[in-house]
């Protein structure tokens, strides 16, 4: 049986998201070894691995949050960061290209100056400079269905984390992205409020937007991913559908991530 | 004693256009200061370290300067080098550059406590340069910022004060030049008095309307 799903064997025509060759260290620590990387238009990739693999890393260096030291990154064959010309590309050119890449942060990272119908307006208004009308329409829209409708005029220190989130996260489809970035969107969260934010990203699954999740939330990553990539020491170690991942790990650094993780989550169930 | 109070009610004229100049001078350098503040603040917390240390070291030159000495050096030293300026240019210049000093240190540090993850989120959202100060950056920083920018407006009409030194027609000078001729400084000092503290009234009252809308947020 072939487990082992190589992330180069995918066909890179169809790729939104095309890694090559990325490496990243912060001093002396080497963060991120030579990752290649494919997400495939429509897919859930879940990140998932130890902390301190990378995932976070990885996943910042997608739209220059941290900058790489070497290798390509391709929205839609456009690449990020590195001009045509082969240099660092401007501010404004990096901006031009994030504002295609949706990102919802752990930490929420709303703004707190303005209402939760503001926070979702603000960047498709004055970023990407549409129509404030039409705007507003899909933002309530948004709000709508991630269920803040009613808490559309209230500002962001009023609310509950798991609010927080499904702001962030309608904030962030408001830009109409190429690709959804999550990075580890409920671990800042009480838990019984993860639930809720993992609704509507369930929902986003399903209905065919290009994710990539950062998450410890493993039932998530097996009901909702199509896809799981590994990572462990700055690379990705397997990269697999989330049935055969869960089942049968191909690697022994993916087994004993699993059993820690099972070890961990039946202690959780002893003490509740 | 009611009598001195007529006599300054009689020059009322003199005192108000004082009022006006003074008001004049303190709304344009407050709001100078205010933008050549937020200005020099964006060099104070970039990694550009020379340029920083040297916007610093001016900084501190001008905190540490007596504003009467400041404006003596803009009004009567200056056209030593050739730059000459009549009373209202030196006054303003004065005025501005001395708060800009304090305003671009107000706001540095302010800036400096703002929480990073949402001007990340700016930066992931597509904003940069000017366009990530403003809207992103600037608001919650004029918010937090609000009460002791409002002290340092308030230092600033005080400071215009001085400015009679240079014989700018406003309301300190106005008090004095009443006193003078009528012999009421009592009565022309109070009333200028009474005015100062009805301007920093209202100056408060613009702070505590930020406060509220800062409060709001948190």
């Amino acid at each position: 049986m072939n487990t082992m799903h190589s992330p180069m064997k995918m066909d890179d025509s169809r790729a939104v998201l095309n890694i090559v060759g990325l490496s990243k260290s912060f001093g002396s620590l080497q963060v991120l070894d030579n990752v290649s990387f494919s997400v495939a238009a429509g897919e859930t990739v879940c990140l998932l691995g130890p902390s301190g693999s990378g995932k976070s890393t990885l996943l910042r260096c997608v739209n220059w949050l941290e900058r790489p030291d070497q290798g390509r990154i391709l929205l839609n064959g456009a690449q990020i960061g590195i001009s045509n010309a082969g240099v660092v590309m401007s501010d404004r050119d990096l901006a031009t290209m994030r504002m295609r890449i949706g990102m919802v942060f752990q930490h929420f990272a709303l703004w707190p100056h303005l209402t939760v119908l503001q926070n979702v307006i603000e960047a498709p208004v004055h970023v990407q400079r549409r129509p404030k009308e039409a705007v507003r329409a899909e933002a309530e829209a948004l709000l709508r269905r991630v269920g803040m409708y009613e808490k559309r005029d209230a500002f962001p220190a009023r609310l509950s984390g798991g609010q927080k989130q499904r702001v962030g996260i309608a904030r962030a489809l408001a830009m109409k992205p190429e690709l959804l970035l999550f990075d580890e969107p409920t671990s800042a969260l009480d838990p019984e409020l993860v639930g809720e934010v993992l609704a509507v990203m369930r929902d986003l699954a399903l209905e065919g937007m290009t994710m990539v999740v950062v998450t410890h939330e493993m039932a998530f990553a097996r009901d909702a991913a199509s896809r799981i990539a590994f990572m462990d020491r700055g690379t990705i170690v397997e990269s697999a559908p989330p049935d055969v991942f869960f089942s049968a790990p191909a690697t022994e650094r993916a087994r004993q991530f699993l059993q820690r993780y099972s070890a961990a989550s039946d202690r959780s169930l002893a003490t509740s | 004693m009611i009598h001195s109070f007529g006599i300054v009610w009689l020059h009322r004229d003199l005192l108000l256009s004082g009022l006006a100049n003074t008001i004049v001078l303190s709304v344009l350098a407050a709001l100078s200061a205010l933008i050549f503040g937020a200005l020099i603040s964006t060099v104070l917390v970039r990694r550009a370290r020379t340029t920083a240390h040297i916007v610093r070291f001016l900084i501190d030159v001008a905190r540490c300067t007596p504003f009467l000495l400041f404006a003596y050096i803009i009004y009567y030293g200056l056209p030593s080098l050739g730059l000459r300026f009549d009373n209202w240019g030196a006054g303003l210049l004065a005025l501005i550059a001395y708060h800009s000093a304090y305003m671009a240190e107000i706001l540095g540090s302010a800036w400096r406590s703002l929480p990073q993850d949402p001007i990340e989120a700016g930066h992931a959202f597509g904003y940069s340069g000017l366009r990530l100060f403003r809207r992103i950056v600037l608001p919650p920083l004029a918010l937090n910022a609000a009460p002791v920018i409002g002290n340092q407006i308030i230092q600033i009409v005080k400071d215009s004060a001085f400015l009679t030194i240079i014989a700018l027609p406003e309301l300190t000078h106005a008090a004095s030049a009443i006193q003078s001729q009528y012999f009421v400084p009592f009565a022309a000092f109070i009333i200028a008095m009474l005015l100062y503290w009805a301007l920093c009234l209202v100056v408060e009252a613009c702070v505590s309307t930020l406060g509220r809308m800062a409060d709001a947020r948190r």
